[in-house]
């Protein structure tokens, strides 16, 4: 028996790094009292499974974090139960039950993030937005009008130059910042930042000296239901 | 939504920002408009050990029941932030408020060990409080001390406004209550300091007067002030059940040290090893309730959702209740995942059987602390462990299927020679023998033995306050004696030995029995750069020794000579209960390798007694 929790991330919060978030909803689950099951062995531990990594300073509005339950509950009152024992910057917006197999975790099925990059006065406050400049809307399609955008793409072991205009589904402005449609998932993933990086190498700004917040609006999977439709995408929790 | 004091850009700079965020569960909000007292309590080293701490989880949670008094945390800000704090003048904050820690009525701070001394002036200094208490004006915070280092608290006495010499739940009500009160009636900082000075256990380092003998010795340690008491009375609550325990710990977004529920189940110790400074402090012991445990140990688990739970104390098997806890939080707890962490038991057919319980045998370890390697020099240390019942609990162990030992050792105690050294390996040694008597078809590989020494530092309030300690090129002489020793054992190869660093042995020595003309070498070696003097990647020898030639103080003069029976020690005038002539008389008997027995077989009069509590009145209940 299987559930998908959908949490907001906010506030201070965003220093909380992946792991220790995991860490966090670990003791959360035992305080709320939610029936996880675990692995066995001498050193147990719940069968907990999270779909995206979500990096330092970044928001979000979508994170996903699949549990197996060893018993039903309600899923209202679960999303009740984890809010009360949680605390300020992390929010349970969503309890639902996904199907058993291996081929629906979130992990396997995430195909793509929403993002909003947000410029800023300074870095010093995340809070503080700045409008855009006159000129970047147009620059931004001449931007996305190249036929490839190769940037140099760091893993942890390796550096390679990557195109990753394929990677880019959606990039515009918009009101309140550069909405970002972009690739997500282990076998191919975009970071926002490298996209707004890039962006800002190619009008001919310093990155390091323009900054930006960035916001994750959800996390998707394809649309099984469009298998015709190679964009057609749903959040996670929609599946 | 809260502020914090740091901004983003800082934030997402430094390592670990969430040891300065605050906002962890079960930490404390309150409205400051409707506060009268706002308390800081400071741990003075990195997050993950100060939130290790029960001492200040149990403090926290006894200030906050109070309506009027705000309880935050502060910590030592690590060595990055440290730099931009001072490049930025970013005053130090707490972490729940974020506001900066000037603006509180009072600066508590822990003082668990030497190596801390400096920190301590770098919380301070952070803060913008002057460093001496003598600079320190009407708005700045109240600075005082507590904590097993306060035992002796001397070398410190010009950073601090008071010390609270004993534990803490006793007097801190009536502390707090004075403050108020003197505060309600306009009455000044040093009208409040002379309040404080005449309650039980509070001492006020600049209303008294230490004056020298010609050989640098105590000639006399006299108050200054009419409110000023002569001795300190330690403070002690004589009924562990029936007093403050938190519910509701803070729960650290980051791994911590001690990342678990822990259950303190006694405090003090019955055996009197004569080089233990904590089993003289905390006598007489005393147990807390089975009953009132248990249900701590499931209300704190529910409250923190922590995944393991452990038990605190000094000689845990001599909980009388051990058995009766211990079983109950396997069959409760077991199946739920959560991890038992066991402290360090006498093994036993009950200990090996709950141990096999909760640890995969086949990765865990025995642990012996024999302290010494021969029993001449055990009997000298009064440490009841035999060779016969070392021997015996690890056959027992290895024909349950362990395979591992680690051992723990001092050298440079009084009287040891080269042959207790010796003794040390060989004692290894013959474990290792006996695990090979085990046919090979029965056990599980090699085994393997691991020694560690640290070096002995004489502590006030022990029988071994009058011993010498030794310099450097001594210590590390006898080091490789038992390394040495340790290549001639028949199974060498399933032997391991480490030993610790000398130098930082030196500086405790010279810490834990010195006087108040220290302040002035911890003063200087602050200003030369020193910090988290405890971490070997920043602990720097160097300036330390500079620091001693620059204020003209003579390390030697602290460690290495044996002092007399008569001499006036700077921390005689806390009365700890145990008397200082029960103490030298142990030292006698240490001399002469005489055992006594412990509280529990026979009353020694130590004169902890008049505190009437624990093991003293139990057998007369």
């Amino acid at each position: 028996m299987k559930a998908r929790i959908k949490f907001r991330k906010y506030g201070v919060m965003r220093f909380i790094g992946h792991l220790d978030v995991m860490r966090f909803f670990q003791k959360a689950m035992r305080r709320a009292g939610i029936p996880i099951a675990f692995t066995g062995g001498y050193s147990p531990h719940m069968i907990m499974s999270f779909a995206q990594p979500l990096g330092v300073g970044v928001t979000s509005d979508g994170e996903y974090l699949d549990i197996e339950l060893q018993e039903e509950i309600d899923p209202q009152d679960a999303v009740r139960r984890l809010n009360e024992v949680s605390v300020e910057g992390i929010e349970v917006v969503n309890f639902c039950r996904i199907p058993d197999d291996k081929k629906s975790s979130g992990m396997t099925i995430v195909a793509a993030a929403g993002y909003r990059a947000v410029l800023l006065e300074s870095a010093k406050s995340a809070d503080i937005p700045r409008a855009f400049p006159e000129s970047w809307k147009e620059k931004m399609t001449e931007f996305l009008r190249q036929d490839s955008i190769v940037v140099l793409k760091r893993t942890k072991r390796s550096e390679a130059q990557t195109d990753i205009k394929p990677l880019i589904y959606q990039m515009r402005l918009e009101e309140n910042g550069i909405y970002l449609f972009l690739a997500a998932g282990s076998e191919q993933n975009l970071k926002p930042d490298l996209v707004i990086k890039a962006f800002l190498d190619f009008i001919g700004e310093d990155p390091d000296s323009v900054p930006f917040h960035y916001h994750r609006i959800d996390v998707y999977a394809r649309n099984i239901r469009k298998p015709q439709d190679a964009m057609a995408f749903v959040p996670l929790d929609q599946v | 939504m809260r502020k914090l004091a740091l901004n983003d850009e800082i934030l997402l700079k430094i390592e670990k920002p969430a040891r300065y965020i605050g906002n962890e569960v079960n930490s404390v909000m309150k409205d400051k408009s409707k506060i009268d007292i706002r308390f800081a309590m400071c741990f003075p080293d990195v997050y993950e050990i100060g939130m290790s701490h029960l001492g200040i989880q149990i403090l926290y949670d006894m200030f906050n029941r109070r309506e009027d008094v705000w309880c935050e945390r502060v910590y030592s800000p690590w060595t990055d932030l440290d730099r931009i704090m001072r490049d930025e003048q970013i005053p130090l904050f707490a972490l729940e408020s974020q506001d900066p820690i000037k603006e509180f009525d009072f600066l508590g701070i822990t003082i668990q060990y030497e190596m801390c001394y400096t920190n301590i002036l770098q919380v301070i200094d952070l803060s913008g409080i002057p460093l001496n208490a003598c600079d320190r004006s009407e708005s700045d915070p109240i600075v005082i001390g507590g904590g097993p280092c306060t035992y002796n608290p001397e070398p410190l006495a010009d950073f601090f406004d008071m010390f609270y010499i004993g534990e803490g739940e006793t007097v801190y009500d009536q502390l707090l209550d004075a403050y108020k009160e003197n505060k309600k009636h306009g009455g000044s900082r040093k009208d409040y300091l002379q309040k404080a000075a005449e309650i039980e256990g509070i001492y006020v380092p600049q209303f008294y007067r230490t004056e020298y003998k010609e050989d640098g010795t105590i000639a006399s340690f006299t108050p200054t002030d009419p409110h000023a008491k002569q001795t300190i009375q330690k403070q002690m609550i004589a009924d562990l059940t029936d007093t403050y325990y938190p519910m509701t710990p803070v729960v650290p977004f980051i791994k911590v040290t001690q990342d678990r529920v822990v259950l303190e189940i006694q405090r003090g110790c019955i055996r009197g090893c004569r080089f233990c400074q904590a089993g003289m402090l905390y006598r007489p012991t005393r147990e807390r309730d089975v009953e009132t445990l248990k249900q701590y140990a499931c209300a704190m688990l529910k409250n923190t959702g922590h995944e393991e739970i452990s038990l605190s104390s000094l000689s845990s098997s001599d909980y009388s209740q051990l058995k009766e806890l211990v079983t109950f939080l396997i069959e409760e707890f077991k199946d739920e995942g959560i991890n038992i962490c066991l402290p360090s038991l006498r093994i036993d057919a009950f200990s090996l059987d709950v141990m096999g319980k909760v640890q995969d045998i086949r990765k865990s370890s025995l642990t012996f602390a024999p302290e010494a390697g021969s029993q001449r020099m055990r009997d000298v240390i009064n440490k009841g462990l035999t060779e016969e019942i070392i021997l015996d609990g690890a056959g027992q162990a290895f024909e349950g299927g362990w395979n591992k030992v680690k051992l723990y050792f001092m050298l440079g105690l009084p009287t040891e020679t080269k042959e207790d050294m010796k003794a040390i390996p060989r004692l290894a040694d013959k474990i290792a023998r006996r695990y090979y008597e085990i046919p090979k078809d029965k056990r599980s590989g090699k085994c393997q033995i691991t020694t560690s020494t640290s070096f002995f530092i004489p502590k006030p309030f022990t029988p071994f306050q009058w011993a010498k300690m030794y310099d450097t090129e001594e210590y590390i002489a006898r080091a490789a004696v038992v390394k040495h020793e340790f290549q001639e054992q028949l199974n060498r190869k399933s032997l391991k030995y480490h030993w610790h660093e000398a130098d930082v042995t030196v500086l405790e020595g010279v810490f834990a029995r010195g006087d108040r003309r220290l302040s002035k070498v911890i003063l200087e070696a602050y200003r030369l750069g020193c910090l988290y003097d405890s971490w070997t990647e920043t602990f720097d020898n160097e300036k330390w020794m500079q620091a001693f030639e620059n204020t003209g103080v003579d390390i030697g003069f602290y460690n290495l000579r044996e002092r007399d029976q008569g001499e006036i020690f700077p921390w005689d005038f806390i009365d700890i209960g145990v008397t200082k002539d029960f103490l030298y008389q142990e030292w006698e008997r240490a001399m002469k390798g005489e055992v006594t027995p412990n509280c529990r077989v026979k009353c020694s009069g130590c004169g902890v007694m008049k505190y009437k509590g624990g093991v003293c009145i139990e057998s007369k209940n």
